[in-house]
């Protein structure tokens, strides 16, 4: 017992001495660490009622979590010009608000004036990109990898990230304001791409008149639910296979299909990205969100409204080896909708659109 | 006083000895059933120990602190996998077939596959004491997503004999909610309303050639069937594999599809007759249904 008694004392002793230690030394004046906790004010997405009842949480990479101060530079950074080659061309340019963030044209014109191949495309809800393909042709696995791409590219921003790097660095706000997102003042083009990819995640489009219709706040015109029956008819629209239902409102299934444009494909999209040959003419299903500001329509532009859209798929489908197998009646070019059905339809269409989200207040440029 | 209580004392010691036998006393067990029975005890002291059966490995899921005979019955939990397989009457069917490969149905039918994906729900394992371990998973298999070709329940097996599988083809109709499921939503799964609604069970898609030699798409798409307005008909398929088997360790169980079915036994299907706008009609989805149950079988059930 005794023994014991000592070696007990002893222990404590040796503790109370070390305590003593540390907290001498932590008393000491000049703290050798720099601010390394410092952590930007977390701002989770909020999600919309009518996604939290019917899709899953929305994908936000571990690495990349949405935080003010990362989402009000990834806003800046957007809108600025600052990231192109000449200064003359931001996200925004061929993105705009207005346009729910694709542009009024058919090809882009980059800095250059040289015109691109491929129709801008709207950004929303983007957190719910199932499968985490971005672009027409899916060749980007995440929203931070996609926004490198357009800084570089010759016929769009055509700049280096080394200089769009030292652009910023060398302006007189961003180095704060990327300290204060990221916790250093050290600016690189990953950083960059993360405080875009915030913003961008916060553009969440879910307050059309459909919307509002599926939680009980409004009605349709009967015109818009007869719209939306031929959408849900298989020998008719047959839209929802690729373009979502009333449960699936992101109304896309994110997934590369040939829609029957071409007989001969010229533009081979997802085949480009996968090599594979039975991907050929593939592109990204859009979403029918937002039609109303969005025109010209499909990965090349060529439908300048939704008419000539309804028209391609009620009579203008023309054979290609890949074409889908839910395009129907090729033969006869479509399933030949009649003139009071494509009306509906395109009503229906239109009810998916959100003046709320164009118009939102804090997706509009800063700056 | 002491010394009267001395001498009586030592009175009572004389008189025992006198009246005993020469033997002294031995204590213990006295019960021969016992596990420590002492034979040479000749007075039972309460030590009896007896045998209790159970199962004596702490790191079982049926471990019984108060046995001390092991008896054979500890129980393990084991993780179950399954795997699903495709084939064309036994001819291995994958991802890398579609769009190239070319099969012909009992018809007579040559076609090819570019999309296969169906659903499976309420799977369970039938012990042979009666009892069921039954998966809350379901899974849509689609042969283009590597991860949905198999599933590993959260829950897991006991070890021990069995003997079968069941599990729903599609959802049954407790199960087939409109809407209810978030995953199967953004892949667009759901049937419409107008149909009955719920989900799809199967979507198999592709080209076939027509009479003429010309590649026509089908859409053979299949749940619940429309009867008429308003009028709808449940249209999923319980299978009862029954089969002999033990689990001992982790095991895999494949299940299998033979996809050359859905076009055979009972009804012949010819694709020029069914091919696309399917899923309204009646007649199209109640043929799904009667050849569905020879479609699945089960496969290699490995450890």
């Amino acid at each position: 017992m005794k023994k014991r008694s000592k070696k007990i004392f002893l222990f404590f002793f040796g503790v109370i001495a070390c305590t003593l230690l540390i907290a001498c030394s932590s008393n000491d004046p000049a703290p050798v660490e720099p601010v390394e906790n410092y952590v930007p004010t977390p701002k989770p997405l909020t999600i919309p009622p009518i996604f939290e009842r019917l899709l899953p949480t929305p994908f936000v990479p571990s690495d990349n979590p949405q935080t003010e101060e990362g989402i009000a530079l990834g806003r800046k950074l957007f809108y600025d010009p600052i990231l192109s080659g000449d200064g003359t061309q931001a996200c925004a340019s061929c993105h705009s608000p207005s346009n729910s963030f694709t542009d009024d044209t058919r090809f882009s014109i980059g800095i250059d004036g040289i015109e691109g191949t491929r129709n801008s495309m709207p950004l929303y809800n983007l957190a719910w990109n199932t499968g985490n393909k971005f672009f027409w042709d899916g060749r980007a696995n995440s929203i931070e990898h996609q926004a490198f791409e357009p800084v570089t590219n010759p016929i769009e921003m055509h700049n280096t990230w080394e200089n769009a790097v030292a652009s910023l660095q060398g302006d007189a706000q961003y180095p704060e304001l990327f300290n204060k997102a990221f916790g250093t003042a050290t600016i690189s083009k990953e950083l960059t791409a993360k405080a875009i990819a915030q913003f961008e995640r916060t553009l969440i489009s879910a307050n059309s008149p459909f919307d509002r219709y599926l939680e009980g706040e409004n009605s349709l015109t009967p015109q818009e639910i007869n719209g939306f029956a031929i959408f849900m008819d298989e020998t008719r629209g047959d839209c929802f296979h690729c373009h979502g239902n009333e449960f699936s409102p992101l109304w896309t299934d994110n997934i590369f299909h040939n829609n029957g444009l071409d007989a001969i494909i010229t533009d081979k999209g997802l085949g480009n990205v996968t090599g594979d040959p039975n991907d050929d003419g593939k592109f990204k299903s859009p979403s029918l969100r937002n039609l109303a500001f969005t025109a010209p329509y499909m990965h090349d532009g060529r439908f300048a409204t939704l008419d000539e859209v309804i028209n391609h798929y009620s009579e203008g489908l023309v054979y290609s080896p890949t074409i889908d197998p839910l395009m129907k009646a090729i033969s006869t070019g479509g399933v030949h909708l009649t003139e009071p059905d494509k009306a509906d339809l395109k009503a229906f269409l239109l009810s998916l659109s959100d003046p709320s989200f164009i118009n939102n207040p804090n997706f509009q440029d800063p700056n | 006083m002491k010394k009267v209580a001395l001498i009586f004392v030592m009175a009572i010691f004389a008189i025992a000895c006198s009246n005993d036998d020469p033997q002294p006393t031995v204590l213990g067990c006295t019960d021969p059933s016992s596990l420590n029975y002492n034979p040479a005890a000749t007075e039972d002291d309460g030590t009896c120990e007896y045998e209790i059966l159970g199962c004596t490995d702490p790191t079982s899921s049926n471990y019984n602190p108060d046995a001390n005979t092991d008896d054979g019955s500890c129980i393990y939990n084991k993780m179950v996998t399954f795997s699903f397989t495709q084939n064309w009457d036994g001819q291995s069917v994958m991802n890398t077939d579609f769009n190239t490969t070319t099969y012909t149905n009992a018809f007579g039918n040559s076609l090819k596959i570019s999309k296969l994906r169906y659903l499976i729900s309420r799977i369970s394992l039938h012990k042979a004491d009666g009892s069921t371990v039954d998966f809350e998973e379901y899974n849509l298999i689609d042969l283009t997503d590597p991860a949905s070709l198999t599933l590993t329940p959260a829950i897991m097996a006991t070890t021990g004999d069995y003997t079968g599988i069941s599990f729903v083809y599609g959802f049954n109709e407790t199960d087939n909610v409109s809407g209810a499921y978030s995953d199967l939503n953004t892949v667009n799964w759901n049937w419409p309303e107008m149909l009955g609604g719920g989900y799809h069970f199967m979507q198999m898609e592709g080209t076939y050639l027509d009479n003429t030699g010309t590649a026509q798409p089908y859409a053979y798409h299949n749940g619940t069937a429309r009867v008429s307005d308003g009028v709808f008909e449940q249209n999923f398929l319980v299978f009862n594999l029954n089969q002999n088997f033990s689990i001992n360790a982790d095991a895999t169980i494949e299940i299998k599809m033979n996809i050359a079915e859905w076009y055979k036994n009972p009804y012949t299907w010819d694709l020029n007759v069914f091919n696309t706008n399917l899923m309204m009609n009646y007649e199209a989805q109640k043929h799904m249904n009667e050849n569905g149950p020879s479609v699945f079988s089960l496969g290699d059930i490995t450890e």
